[in-house]
């Protein structure tokens, strides 16, 4: 079947960018020169653009888009002694280029932020509803990408695709919104995005009916109290991550007006199980990649019968200590069947 | 016919007259202490064929080649061509005769720590700068040593030189994306200065007390800390071993650039130029300094030297280190 499409030149795309400018805030992977990690090497992360050009496409962002609908501190209210006052939300609508993995990972923030539970996050709809998804198309993947056999791969779920090429664009407009935009200018060609077929890390995710109480004390764990440093890169980088803790910050010259924000936490990271009177869950960081592992692909498919994790491998990216997720997946599986078969 | 040489001019030429009469060992620079293996052949050839089949690593990240007769220098200078060519002429070093081998030595080899070619904790490219360096000051006749390293863990011991260059990361902190996990205050305080504290859930720095490391930009999962692209140095001065005053170099500058260091070295040389005691065989810069003061030192090094907003200039530096006419092992009355 045909599906037809859109072909521009990079500078009628950007024309294009700049006309959707005025009603919408435009983000995307981007290069921040010399602002990486180590020095002399730049950090890719979300951030605004004004041009196509300055879209990072051929490598994968080190952060997620997810700091766009729950920013990494946002504040909450405003408090004085008689009243609250909520901040006032920028009234541009926002358009986000993301990979497939990513959109999927979007879908999981909106289940634990709108369908978890009686309320919806008030905060994380004003800033979702704004949303609208540009695919980048995503053919090859990158190192530690595991989404294939997450179900991370594919979406339809987009407003428009994209395929870049050097110079220009190929694009499949879904949403009427935008499709006027390009019939004047683009050239109309047969076009669908493709998707990644295959990944070089391929992970076996065990069955949630598979998974015995035990495995909460099994040995396997263990090696990660030895490797993990807790620092939270797999928390921060990862789209699914969602905790937060909340501060009240009191005002140095009246420390009774002040405000509450919200800000992200992670369940590698010290002080994130810190409860009242100083007891400390999860102490050992084995038990935290525990947590982190079962939260990811069992308690949360339990409740809502998909896995968390869309396989966009960013924590084996970025973890300094080579953890890799992935292979603590594959890991978890194995002990799993191995006890299976020692049972039968 | 007796073996007749100038042995000034043959230590100029990075040979040295050795314990072994009618031997002598070549010393091949290495700027930066980074090279394409493909050099190593000729200095295996050069020790196999000429020397006693060994090669000495310096301290200086040169190569020295022993057990060389002194009739073979000419030949051995043209087989070393390629390196003279590809470590020095490539970089821009100004050398006459590049088969006559190396025109000076007293200049010592710029070394430098590995930096961030490799190593996570650099601030900057240590070779790059080095070689900059050499290119400034290379050939030259006076005892200058320099050395770089990356960062304040000084892996190259810039403490032990003449002029030691550090590299300094100014460090700029986005509350917006810190999320409170205090890993970089409390790094701060266990390996560093302490120079930063948590108030309000955001982090807080006292620029007084940071000395630029970049650990807290390493320890930051979420990259609210991060680098100045603009790369700062600090700058330290006159440190040395040898038989009368050992002591560490101590700070001159801090938070200056590139074209900072480079002048105030050059500078330097002016002032040796023209303080040198010429009485002496060589003077080595530091004493050089000992004798003029810190003040008339610095007021050569800083000459057209445009400093910038961030920079600060030592006001005065005492030296210390030990002397050994009065060290704790004498009793009075020797
Ligand atoms: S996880 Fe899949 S969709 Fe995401 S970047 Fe990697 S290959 Fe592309
Ligand atoms: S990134 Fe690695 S070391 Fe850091 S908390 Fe996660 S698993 Fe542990
Ligand atoms: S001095 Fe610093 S940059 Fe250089 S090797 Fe040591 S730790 Fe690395
Ligand atoms: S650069 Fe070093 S000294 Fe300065 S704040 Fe960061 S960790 Fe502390
Ligand atoms: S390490 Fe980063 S996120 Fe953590 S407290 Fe420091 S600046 Fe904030």
């Amino acid at each position: 079947m045909k599906n037809m499409g859109f072909q521009l030149q990079n500078s009628d795309f950007n024309k294009i960018l700049n006309e959707l400018k005025k009603e919408y805030k435009i983000y995307a992977p981007k290069r921040f020169e010399k602002r990486g990690t180590f020095s002399d090497t730049d950090m890719i992360r979300y951030g605004e653009i004004d041009s196509v050009e300055e879209i990072v496409w051929k490598e994968k962002s080190e952060y997620s888009p997810k700091e766009i609908i729950f920013p990494i501190t946002q504040t909450l209210f405003y408090f004085t002694e008689e009243e609250y006052k909520v901040p006032k939300v920028d009234d541009k609508k926002i358009i986000v280029f993301l990979r497939p993995c990513d959109i999927n990972g979007v879908r999981r923030l909106d289940t634990i932020f709108l369908k978890n539970g009686e309320h919806e996050d008030f905060y994380y709809k004003r800033l979702r509803e704004k949303v609208k998804f540009v695919m980048i198309e995503c053919k090859e993947s990158f190192e530690n990408c595991f989404c294939v056999s997450m179900n991370g791969n594919y979406t339809d779920n987009y407003s428009i695709a994209v395929r870049f090429e050097d110079g220009q664009v190929t694009l499949d407009v879904k949403d009427e919104d935008f499709k006027g935009l390009f019939n004047k200018v683009g050239k109309e060609v047969d076009f669908t995005p493709e998707y990644v077929k295959e990944n070089h890390v391929k992970v076996e995710v065990p069955e949630v009916d598979k998974m015995p109480l035990e495995i909460f004390n099994h040995e396997m764990w263990k090696e990660y109290s030895e490797r993990c440093i807790a620092c939270g890169r797999c928390n921060v980088s990862c789209i699914t991550c969602s905790c937060f803790t909340t501060q009240d910050i009191p005002y140095e010259d009246n420390p009774k007006a002040g405000e509450r924000r919200r800000v992200w936490a992670g369940c590698h990271i010290d002080g994130f199980t810190d409860m009242a009177g100083g007891h400390s869950f999860r102490k050992e960081y084995g038990s935290r990649m525990r947590f982190k592992t079962l939260h990811k692909i069992y308690d949360y498919k339990k409740r809502f019968e998909e896995n968390m994790c869309v396989g966009c491998g960013r924590c084996d990216d970025r973890c300094p200590e080579y953890i890799s997720f992935s292979t603590c997946i594959n890991k978890l599986n194995k002990v799993l069947k191995e006890e299976e078969k020692d049972e039968e | 016919m007796g073996l007749d040489l100038n042995t000034k001019k043959v230590k100029k030429n990075a040979y040295r007259i050795t314990k072994e009469r009618g031997k002598t060992a070549l010393r091949i620079r290495v700027p930066g202490g980074h090279l394409e293996a493909k050099y190593l052949p000729i200095i295996k050839e050069i020790a196999e064929e000429y020397g006693n089949g060994t090669i000495h690593i310096t301290i200086r990240q040169g190569f020295e080649i022993p057990g060389i007769p002194f009739e073979k220098m000419e030949e051995i200078n043209r087989k070393i061509r390629p390196i003279i060519e590809g470590l020095e002429l490539d970089y821009g070093v100004k050398i006459d005769d590049p088969e006559g081998g190396y025109p000076a030595a007293g200049t010592r080899n710029v070394s430098a720590c590995i930096g961030n070619k490799v190593c996570r904790y650099a601030n900057y490219e240590t070779t790059e700068l080095a070689r900059k360096i050499e290119k400034a000051i290379y050939p030259n006749h006076y005892h200058v040593k320099i050395a770089l390293t990356g960062c304040p863990n000084d892996c190259i011991k810039a403490h032990m030189q003449d002029f030691g260059i550090v590299g300094m990361a100014d460090t700029q902190y986005d509350s917006y994306r810190c999320i409170g996990c205090e890993a970089c205050v409390k790094n701060c305080k266990k390996r560093a200065t302490g120079a930063l504290t948590f108030k309000n859930g955001k982090v807080k720095k006292d620029e007084r007390r940071c000395i630029g490391c970049g650990e807290c930009v390493l320890k930051c999962p979420t990259g609210a800390w991060t680098r100045n692209p603009k790369k700062f140095y600090k700058l330290l001065i006159m440190g040395r071993t040898g038989k009368k005053n050992p002591r560490l170099a101590k700070p001159f500058l801090e938070w200056v650039d590139e074209d900072t260091i480079i002048k105030v070295i050059k500078n330097t040389y002016e002032y040796i130029d023209k303080y040198i005691d010429r009485s002496l065989p060589k003077e080595h810069v530091g004493y050089i300094v000992d004798r003029t003061g810190f003040n008339v030192f610095k007021e050569y090094a800083l000459k057209d030297v445009e400093l910038g907003p961030k920079a600060k200039v030592a006001e005065y530096i005492d030296f210390r280190g030990y002397k050994y006419e009065k060290d704790a092992f004498m009793k009075e009355e020797e």
